[in-house]
């Protein structure tokens, strides 16, 4: 069991969660992920590092609650257990010998983003951090990235905050001013990863994304996580979850991403009037 | 003296038609009577050829004897001084191939059903016993066994029996590796792999779950930082391997390994699971062996109403157990043999909506000695499937080799060990799947009791 050492709610539908998990911190590196079960009966589900501290040893999570299980994790409070929490899994981000980088981030996936900027911005890399959300409410660790970019952009769908637009018009306009990048990380929803690798396509510059695609063990004993990368089928679990943007088959991933479409609908409405009972 | 006249008694079984609906054990098991008649077939041969056909050499009619005296607890011990796990070989075991296959009574009519009979014991002790096992002396001793797998288990109790301090290392959250999530409910219930997980508590055993060796500690960290003296690595097999024929990757398509842990570990076959799984009306089960076996009686007892088994040999060359074969096709299971895809088919969506094959003919036998299955030129077509699970081997995972140096591995990635285990590394063991690649529980087991004698020795050497 591992207990959770602190919650912040970081927007209505995004919880920061503390973990006490001392080996798992340890080792633990930026890109590589844990996977957690709430309870005996949970399912296990996949999330992202977002911060580690091996001094206290503990890891931090970073969710959105999109389905049963991370609508029950919200649940949960200070002091409370989750039942397994297991990690750290998949090849961590690389981050060696990068002079200039451009970190883009996405929704809830600026939690896994901001770890990379923070270790490139620690080890001296020139960091341009581009962040982008639906609006103004469901910002999350602007403080955080502001404080390890040089350049700082932040951009919403509706323009309730920073820039109107999307990620892909900031970055792209970074380019224009005459920016080189070594390399673009970027992370967040699919179809966002898939136009940001398009753009820097046209640019010749080294994309890197993470896949967080359907798991199980996540140590490659399933293979629910494949992709096509490059022509090759590829586990995200062991072969990433970093891969070349350029090379991955993003239509095929959104695809593969759908496959419990129905049955995640149907499990959270339940979990929803299960805990909506409970606070009765 | 023995019975010559009674054939061999047959296992009662829940209906074909009944089981194929729920997911209950398919075999019931010998009642009391019937255990008493199938030992008094036991000829009780002086030269125990029956023995050396059993991995672990377990003193078969020894233990038989014991039965027809009805002392089944005296005859349960018999058992586990060779074996940490009869509950598990009586259901599991391909006893025809193995210690069945050299019994006397066999050579005249039937062999005596030694696994119907091991499994009756079993069952009696864990039933009939509540003396719970005691933690022996310690001998001062740290192992450290990765993986709770047959190979993993039978070296951790034979340590532990032994008084050496042993820790299990266990990547998933629940211990029993493949007996967990790989052999279904119907064949071999989980409540019977908990307790013996819990029988090598009680032994002093110590089980971590959620730590994947590799990962979060380092065999070499085990051993330095640790101080674990010795290092047993039975990690297994579970590296699923696909075809890589177009379509694969569609919605739909599972590897046995995925399929089978989401039905088995995750428990998707109840109501209450929060864990998905495709209800497919028509499934292909692509290939052989017993993992195929269990992938698709596992898909038949979900829903769904057709389940074909495509294998690209005949019958003949099947690997499965002769009696899953046979309970497969009592359920219903369809047989399309000398077959072989070449193309998976998906809708707009990338949902499956078929399987292209190919049909194969027998030609010349191959380096395994079975004949090479040839395509036949032109005969690609169509079978309509909304689930293909993808059965076809798996290889030994390479998180341990790629963490640990020094470990040599072959090609194909199974770790370098010799007869005792003994691999690359000083006072480092392998066994099981990990070193022979996909083979069977008893086959594991048996590197696992090896490698604990092997541990022994070098460490009370040292």
């Amino acid at each position: 069991m591992y207990k959770i050492i602190s919650k912040q709610v970081l927007n209505p539908t995004v919880t920061k969660m503390v973990i006490d998990a001392p080996l798992i911190a340890k080792k633990a590196e930026p890109g590589q992920f844990i996977i957690l079960r709430t309870d005996e009966n949970g399912e296990r589900i996949p999330l992202t590092i977002a911060d580690f501290d091996r001094e206290n040893g503990t890891v931090t999570i970073i969710f959105q609650i999109v389905g049963a299980t991370t609508n029950q994790l919200n649940s949960f409070n200070e002091g409370d257990y989750i039942q397994d929490f297991v990690g750290p899994l998949g090849t961590p981000t690389h981050t060696d010998g990068l002079k200039k980088v451009a970190v883009v981030g996405g929704g809830v996936g600026c939690a896994i983003a901001y770890p990379v900027a923070k270790k490139l911005f620690d080890q001296g890399t020139e960091v341009h951090s581009v962040v982008g959300f639906r609006n103004k409410d469901l910002v999350i660790l602007e403080d955080e990235f502001k404080s390890h970019s040089n350049v700082f952009k932040m951009m919403t769908d509706d323009g309730s905050y920073g820039e109107k637009g999307l990620v892909t018009n900031a970055l792209e306009q970074l380019i224009k001013e005459g920016n080189t990048y070594d390399e673009v990380i970027t992370i967040g929803p699919l179809i966002m990863m898939k136009f940001v690798a398009k753009l820097t396509e046209q640019y010749n510059i080294k994309t890197v994304v993470s896949m967080n695609p359907i798991m199980i063990d996540g140590t490659g004993m399933c293979g629910g996580c494949r992709l096509t990368v490059g022509g090759e089928t590829k586990f995200a679990c062991v072969d990433g979850p970093d891969f070349d943007g350029h090379k991955v088959d993003f239509d095929e991933a959104i695809k593969r991403s759908r496959i419990y479409k129905e049955f995640e609908k149907h499990a959270y409405e339940e979990s929803c009037n299960l805990l909506n009972k409970e606070v009765k | 003296m023995p019975n010559m006249k009674i054939p061999r008694t047959d296992m009662p079984q829940q209906e074909p038609a009944v089981r194929a609906k729920n997911f209950l054990e398919v075999a019931t098991g010998y009642t009391q009577q019937m255990a008493l008649d199938e030992a008094s077939r036991c000829l009780n041969c002086k030269h125990k050829p029956c023995v050396n056909g059993c991995p672990v050499n377990i003193d078969i009619p020894n233990f038989i004897k014991q039965i027809t005296e009805e002392n089944f607890e005296g005859a349960y011990q018999v058992i586990s001084e060779s074996s940490s796990l009869p509950a598990v070989c009586g259901r599991v075991c391909p006893q025809e191939s193995q210690c069945e296959s050299k019994c006397v009574r066999g050579i005249k009519t039937e062999p005596v059903a030694i696994g119907r009979l091991e499994r009756y014991v079993a069952d009696y002790h864990n039933a009939n016993n509540k003396e719970k096992a005691v933690k022996p002396k310690s001998n001062g001793h740290k192992v450290a066994v990765i993986g709770s797998g047959p190979s993993g288990l039978t070296c951790a109790g034979d340590l532990a029996k032994k008084g050496y301090e042993v820790t299990i290392f266990e990547a998933l959250h629940t211990a029993g590796g493949v007996l967990q999530y790989g052999i279904p409910e119907f064949r071999l219930p989980k409540a019977i792999v908990n307790k013996e997980v819990e029988n090598l508590k009680d032994l002093g055993v110590s089980v971590q779950t959620n730590m994947v060796i590799g990962k979060v500690l380092s065999i070499d960290e085990l051993m330095q930082d640790m101080g674990f003296e010795s290092v047993f690595i039975g990690s297994g097999a579970g590296l699923p391997r696909f075809m890589k024929i177009p379509g694969e990757n569609l919605n739909g398509v599972y590897s046995a390994n995925e399929f089978l842990t989401r039905v088995n570990l995750m428990k998707a076959y109840q109501n209450n699971s929060t864990t998905p799984i495709m209800h497919a009306k028509k499934v292909a089960v692509v290939g052989g062996g017993n993992v195929a076996m269990d992938a698709a009686r596992s898909a038949l007892r979900l829903g769904a109403e057709e389940v074909s088994i495509i294998y690209r040999r005949s019958e003949a060359e099947l690997p499965a157990r002769a009696e899953e074969v046979h309970h497969a096709k009592e359920e219903g299971i369809i047989f399309r043999t000398l077959n072989n895809p070449v193309e998976i088919l998906g809708d707009d969506d990338d949902n499956v909506t078929g399987i292209k094959c190919i049909k194969m003919e027998l030609g010349e036998p191959d380096a395994s000695g079975r004949r090479r299955p040839v395509a036949v030129e032109g005969s690609e077509y169509v079978i309509p499937m909304d689930c293909v699970i993808m059965s076809i081997g798996t290889s030994p995972n390479p998180l341990i080799k790629s963490t640990t140096d020094g470990l040599d591995t072959q090609k194909w990635g199974g770790i370098i060990a010799d007869e005792d285990g003994l691999t690359s590394r000083e006072y480092v063991y392998a066994g099981g799947d990990a070193v022979t690649g996909a083979a069977t529980v008893i086959l594991a087991m048996g590197a696992g009791k090896k490698a604990a004698a092997a541990i022994d020795k070098a460490l009370s050497e040292k």
